[in-house]
């Protein structure tokens, strides 16, 4: 009764908070609506890396490639005919959680800076076919103009306002369904899989599967920013699967708080509004955004990651 | 047999320049648990600076001299200002060494622009051999002699001299060698600096055939990762019979299944995960 009761408070908090996003769009011009679509296409995509990262304990360096085998699926299915949003939608997140079902086959085994090189390696390598299979990706040119989808009943999504609100949609059932996992009993047992492995396995849990699964969900939920990303942006390139989203992802949790519901959407956030500052002042967006990394990692290493660490040694 | 002989000579030449960018990079990580995103960056960096230096003088092996040093400068300061910092934390290392990927890569497109380069090749280095009926160019035997020559040098320190045997001893147990009154932080910046070294020499290697380019810092990061994968992370027997591995397919993938010569690097890679996941020479660690 009691969860059931602050479950409902949260709720009526998220629903006051819905109201400035509901009416944005006839307040602000487009390139806002745009930014807070990017946004949230980001914070869902955070939000899957931080099943693995924040509540499973697995530093997964290869994300970007479920974001972008559902990115490139878009693309594809777009230029073969489809136009109908679901079906590319359950193919995204479908290609995006078998990837992930595939990758982790090779990749839980190992632990620690293991685990990260072969996650990273195996991203790498869909990145380097990405870039080289010019007959089918068109290498580094990708695939250009995507145009946005109808969702059935004659509505489409290529006017910004109607792209905006169903984007909202889908982040606020992502992050429900999110809510959810992470407070089921599964979302308890990856998060004692975090804390002890070892504890978790006397106990009698299959930590292998445990992992798994949380591997595939991670994949199909990033699977499914990928599809919304390419339909944003109107087109598909390597950089979709690369190390750089990858870990940008994990700066995201960083800098917003891993393994906390609006962390990785406040990473995501600030990411984003950052980006879109900065590359408008300068061109040197990159070098600052690497500026930006060191001086994150640098500052927040000997804060709150090493509290962090004092209570989980205890 | 002419046919062959070429393929094998292909094969090894690239062999070898795996093997140079990929025992920095193993070299690292066996120490220092480090995955060196940046690895590539130090590849970038060289071959950008030796292109500069040659134009101004034509000297092949000066340039490579001073390409290397600023290499070896930028990693030894990498690691004694920054990572030194984040000693065990792995995430954040990796995450730092990525910031600098960007910050190189970025400083460098400033410089040199966007365009594709290639190194020229030293003028005494230029000609080819007839191999039976075939010309084999005579750079990429330099590149097989280089290889070698580096692999062996690099087998003789780590086995036959004292620093060698520390740092073997560091990748075993790294607290005991601290309770042995070694100073660990100037092995591992040492370490660290080598590992730039052999990036760099890459570069200046790599560059007359490779070449150098935005975007080249990541691919050259692929390939050290495919080798050290196959052959086992933090050895370099590992990374050295990974890289003949990889080479040697990968040239005969391509000459024998041109369709799928993509796949010929990746393949093997996977394959090798799947049945043993430390790799041919890999460890396993708890």
């Amino acid at each position: 009764m009691k969860a059931a009761q602050i479950f409902k408070g949260k709720f009526v908090l998220l629903l006051l908070l819905a109201v400035p996003f509901l009416a944005l769009p006839s307040f602000v011009s487009n390139y806002y609506v745009g930014l807070v679509i990017q946004i949230l296409i980001t914070a869902i995509f955070a939000m899957s890396l931080d099943i693995l990262v924040g509540y499973t304990g697995l530093p997964s360096m290869g994300h970007a490639a479920y974001f972008g085998v559902a990115a490139y699926a878009t693309g594809f299915l777009y230029f073969a005919g489809f136009n109908n949003f679901w079906v590319v939608f359950v193919v995204g997140l479908g290609v995006g959680g078998f990837t992930a079902a595939l990758f982790g086959l090779l990749a839980i085994r190992a632990r620690g800076p293991y685990f990260m090189l072969i996650t990273l390696a195996l991203s790498q390598v869909l990145w380097g076919i990405a870039f080289k299979w010019r007959s089918v990706t068109k290498g580094d040119d990708g695939l250009p103009g995507i145009k946005r989808p109808e969702i059935g009943m004659g509505v489409d999504l290529i006017p910004d306002p109607h792209f905006y609100y169903f984007t909202c949609a889908i982040f606020l059932i992502v992050f429900f369904a999110l809510y959810i996992l992470v407070h089921s009993p599964f979302g308890y047992a990856l998060r004692g899989i975090r804390e002890s492995e070892s504890r978790m396995k006397s106990l009698g849990y299959n930590v292998w599967l445990y992992k798994y699964i949380a591997f595939i969900f991670a994949g199909a939920f990033a699977g499914m920013s990928g599809v919304l990303w390419v339909y944003y942006s109107g087109f598909v390139n390597p950089s979709n699967l690369g190390i750089d989203l990858s870990v940008r992802g994990l700066l995201m949790l960083i800098l917003g708080g891993a393994g906390t519901m609006f962390g990785p959407a406040i990473g995501a956030a600030i990411i984003v509004l950052l980006e879109n500052i900065v590359s408008g002042l300068t061109e040197r967006w990159s070098l600052i955004l690497g500026i930006i990394y060191v001086v994150v990692i640098m500052l927040f290493s000997e804060g709150i990651t090493s509290i962090v660490k004092k209570v989980s040694r205890d | 047999m002419t046919f062959w002989i070429i393929q094998i000579l292909n094969g090894l030449s690239f062999s070898m320049f795996l093997f140079l960018v990929a025992a920095g990079f193993t070299l690292i990580f066996g120490l220092m648990k480090i995955i060196n995103i940046a690895h590539g960056s130090f590849y970038l960096l060289s071959a950008y600076i030796g292109l500069t230096i040659l134009r101004a003088t034509g000297n092949f092996l000066l340039a490579t001299i001073i390409a290397s040093v600023a290499a070896v400068v930028v990693g030894m300061a990498m690691q004694s200002l920054f990572l030194r910092r984040l000693h065990m934390k792995e995430l954040q290392q990796v995450l730092l060494t990525f910031g600098f990927v960007l910050i190189i890569a970025d400083v460098c497109l400033w410089i040199w622009g966007g365009n594709s380069f290639a190194l020229p090749k030293p003028a005494s280095l230029k000609g080819s051999v007839w191999v039976g009926n075939m010309v084999f160019p005579v750079y990429r035997l330099f590149v097989i002699v280089v290889g070698i020559i580096i692999g062996v040098g690099l087998w003789i320190f780590q086995e036959k001299t004292k620093f060698g045997a520390i740092i073997r001893a560091g990748v075993d147990d790294e607290e005991m060698l601290r309770g042995a009154g070694i100073n660990v932080q100037l092995v591992f910046s040492g370490v660290f600096g080598l590992g730039a070294l052999l990036a760099g020499i890459g570069g200046m290697i790599g560059g007359p055939f490779v070449g150098v380019f935005p975007g080249v810092d990541l691919t050259i990061l692929l390939l050290a990762l495919v080798v050290v994968i196959i052959g086992g992370i933090g050895s370099l027997k590992g990374a050295f019979v990974g890289s003949l591995f990889v080479g040697l397919i990968d040239n005969f993938g391509k000459a024998l299944f041109p369709e799928i010569s993509l796949f010929t690097l990746f393949a093997p890679m996977a394959i090798i995960l799947a049945i043993k996941p430390t790799g041919i020479f890999g460890r396993i660690e708890e």
